[in-house]
């Protein structure tokens, strides 16, 4: 056992802290800390500053464009991008759909869209949520209706997905859609991947409590796919999905984020006039020890021979966990802003109308950060879902 | 960063393991211990080499580092068992090792390892709470002999001590850092009184009053005047294992509770079958992995050495794990329903050990007080 990170660990961090200091753009750096909107062109310069030194797929194999570092190295590079101010990286294709392609994709598949997805040429959608369904994946109402006509093999996907993030900037979508509707809820889901300009793909954005309309919904129509766009077997999709969900274990606790948020409390903290409110010290203390034990409770279950006492739901702990810390330093954040808190103007958390906000502008953002916080513990399967799975495998019987 | 544990490790933990199902069974686990079952018990201790653990293999130890008492601690916590092992071991004896003169080392160590003798630290005073400065036992020294007058509280296994270590005040006023010097004062000596009595969870320890009480200067343990860093590093110690303790003890705890929530049937169904119940269930698995980790980091920042990082991770530890060991102890009690009220089920006992962990060697909120006033690192 060691507390310290290793000489090499050390120089990795070093290494990767003064790539961020010396390619990020100062206004995506500016708009990061001030918690304001980021655009679409700004996500897509940072991740190619990324591809460039070969780190955007951090969590790929090496011989599909992976940098093959183990998980103490992508844990530092992950808090120090975050911490240097770079937006944290949220492009599905690159974290849930890229993993999925490479286990079950076919060749054809790999080779035309894992490339696209590393230059962040394609955005890809994740069409997985649907209205009424909530967490319950299994209940898909999408249906894909496979058929033969004279341009060849295809699928007819009608259906209504929701909640689809980002699907504003994104040209492809993968999909669950239920292709068997006879068999038990489980069975008979397929994983498709859609093109978003096919005729009969609808898009409507939602506005969300916070302002920003990220979230979409996407009607489909008499969507026709072609039956190459499958993924793996047909009617094993739910299979593919659960892989996709489990994937990302490294960077499921947030503590960058954490790490980010709190750093921000600090400072506006001091910038106030709190630096020597003894409540606000004790909550910043409090929160120093809760993210201390998730970044050694990370550390710890996801080293070789330290697994929790729940096999497999070590992702569930740090993602209950995690998101709710995060949630907690939101809700922290708000209480420094004090009334500056309380003016809001959805149109001036962008850079360019930063003068427009009726708050000091390094308040004005905070309120609605927070409430965008609130998504944390309720997508990637709510909190109250990884409960019931850590539960229930420490329970059964 | 490396949390994971080597061959020797995993055999020294089997070991104890053993010897804790052999000594402590199940239905007993949390019960005052009768002077024979401790002495028993001590010399199963001892012959397993739990009593000369941290000391070097000259002195009858094998120099053990903190990881491997973190481990013991762990097993200890889980059975609710090792009686003065802290207290004697980890604490005084520790300390002892540390700053004790070559002579001095050599005439408690062997024994204390050995079984035939135990240590005590007494350091608290009825006004101190956690602060370890706030000493009022005054030490006077005349013509080489040095007067110990005052009055210590809660000294732990304090009744059964053949050597009791004194925090005394020889010089500034009560709470200055500098002027406290420990003193090894015999628990026979003349003017030594011991007030036994039990605690909160089935264990023991005493008021100790010293009552011009006179040693020489060879009784002094450490640098006369600068007990202060080296009490605080024992205290520290003692406290990384005591979070290990409190990790193994809600581990138990929560097997326990699994166990009433499969079998306990209400409403047509299992216990374990309700999500309400299951949530909190969650919530305490949660908790018991940042123990473990806490109690792992502790125990590696009392091996580093480093002062500030010893204080800050140790302060981020025991205040973390006396918030949910107690949180997750009070819950087991709900969840074993009125059973969970009596004396014969376990799950109080856990709780209650739970709860004595907080209040010892500094509180939740005495850490994050402490934590608080560290510079960031």
């Amino acid at each position: 056992m060691k507390l310290e990170f290793s000489a090499a660990d050390e120089a990795f961090r070093r290494e990767v802290r003064a790539f961020v200091s010396a390619n990020l753009p100062a206004d995506i750096k500016r708009k990061v800390e001030l918690g304001l909107r980021l655009e679409h062109e700004d996500y897509v310069t940072w991740f190619r500053k990324l591809e460039s030194r070969g780190w955007i797929t951090p969590g790929w194999p090496v011989e599909h464009g992976g940098p093959g570092w183990n998980h103490v190295q992508r844990y530092i590079f992950d808090e120090e991008t975050l911490l240097g101010g770079a937006p944290r990286i949220i492009a599905s294709g690159i974290q849930m759909l890229g993993p999925v392609l490479i286990a079950f994709g076919t060749e054809a598949q790999k080779k035309r869209y894992l490339p696209n997805i590393r230059h962040s040429s394609t955005w890809w959608a994740q069409g997985f949520s649907e209205p009424g369904a909530g967490s319950d994946l299994a209940a898909v109402r999408t249906t894909a209706v496979k058929g033969t006509d004279a341009d060849g093999e295809h699928f007819i996907v009608n259906g209504h997905k929701v909640w689809t993030s980002y699907a504003q900037w994104c040209s492809m979508m993968f999909a669950l859609v239920r292709t068997d509707p006879t068999a038990k809820a489980q069975e008979g889901i397929s994983f498709l991947l859609i093109d978003m300009k096919s005729p009969g793909v609808e898009l409507r954005p939602i506005r969300m409590l916070e302002g920003g309309t990220d979230l979409n919904e996407v009607y489909l129509d008499n969507v026709r796919v072609p039956a190459e766009n499958l993924v793996g077997e047909l009617n094993k999709g739910w299979s593919y999905g659960k892989y996709l969900l489990g994937h990302e274990r490294t960077g499921i606790a947030g503590i960058g984020s954490c790490k980010q948020q709190l750093a921000r409390a600090r400072t506006l903290a001091e910038q106030q006039g709190l630096g020597d409110d003894p409540l606000l010290r004790s909550r910043l203390a409090q929160f120093d020890i809760e993210l201390m034990a998730l970044e050694f409770t990370a550390l710890r279950l996801l080293s070789a021979n330290q697994k929790s006492r729940v096999p497999a739901v070590e992702a569930s702990m740090l993602k209950v966990r995690g998101t709710e810390l995060r949630q907690a330093i939101y809700e922290l954040l708000v209480d420094i802003a004090g009334p500056n808190a309380v003016p809001f103007s959805a149109e001036a958390q962008f850079l360019d109308c930063v003068g427009d906000l009726p708050a000091p502008v390094e308040l004005g953002t905070l309120a609605a950060n927070c409430l965008d916080s609130r998504k944390l513990s309720i997508y990637g399967g709510a909190n109250e879902v990884q409960r019931n799975l850590i539960a229930k495998a420490f329970l059964a019987a | 960063m490396d949390f994971s544990l080597n061959d020797d490790h995993v055999a020294l933990r089997d070991a104890v393991q053993r010897f804790c199902d052999g000594e402590y069974p199940a239905h007993q686990r949390g019960n005052l211990e009768t002077p024979e079952l401790a002495a028993t018990r001590w010399a199963g201790m001892a012959e397993l080499g739990l009593l000369g653990l941290p000391f070097d293999p000259e002195l009858g130890g094998s120099g053990q580092s903190a990881i491997e008492l973190m481990l013991v601690a762990q097993e200890l916590g889980r059975s609710l068992g090792g009686g003065a092992w802290l207290s004697s071991v980890v604490l005084a004896g520790q300390l002892l090792a540390k700053a004790g003169t070559p002579a001095q080392c050599s005439r408690w160590l062997p024994a204390l390892a050995s079984g035939d003798l135990r240590l005590a630290l007494a350091f608290g005073e009825a006004d101190s709470r956690y602060d370890l400065s706030r000493v009022a036992t005054a030490a006077r020294t005349v013509n080489g002999v040095c007067r110990i007058d005052g009055r210590k509280t809660l000294v732990l296994d304090g009744d059964t001590a053949d050597v009791f270590f004194v925090v005394a005040r020889s010089a500034g006023a009560t709470r200055e850092p500098h002027g406290l010097t420990i003193f090894a004062i015999d628990a026979k000596a003349r003017g030594v009184h011991v007030r036994p009595f039990a605690t909160l969870d089935g264990r023991h320890a005493a008021h100790v009053d010293f009552d011009g009480v006179e040693v020489g200067a060879d009784a002094i343990v450490g640098t006369a005047g600068e007990a202060l860093p080296l009490l605080e590093s024992a205290v520290d110690g003692a406290a990384a294992a005591l979070c290990a303790e409190a990790a193994g003890a809600m581990e138990a705890l929560l097997d326990l509770t699994a166990e009433h929530l499969k079998t306990r049937k209400q409403f047509g169904a299992p216990l374990a079958k309700f999500q309400v119940l299951q949530h909190r269930v969650a919530d305490m698995l949660i908790a018991l992995e940042q123990v473990k980790s806490m109690a792992c980091a502790a125990a590696m920042a009392v091996d580093a050495g480093d002062a500030p990082q010893r204080r800050r991770i140790v302060s981020a530890a025991k205040s973390l794990v006396g918030q949910l060991g107690r949180q997750v102890g009070l819950a087991a009690i709900q969840l074993h329903g009125a059973m969970g009220m009596t004396d014969e089920c376990r799950a109080g006992h856990y709780a209650k050990r739970l709860l004595v962990i907080n209040q010892l060697f500094g509180d939740a909120a005495h850490h994050l007080q402490r934590l608080s006033a560290q510079p960031q690192c």
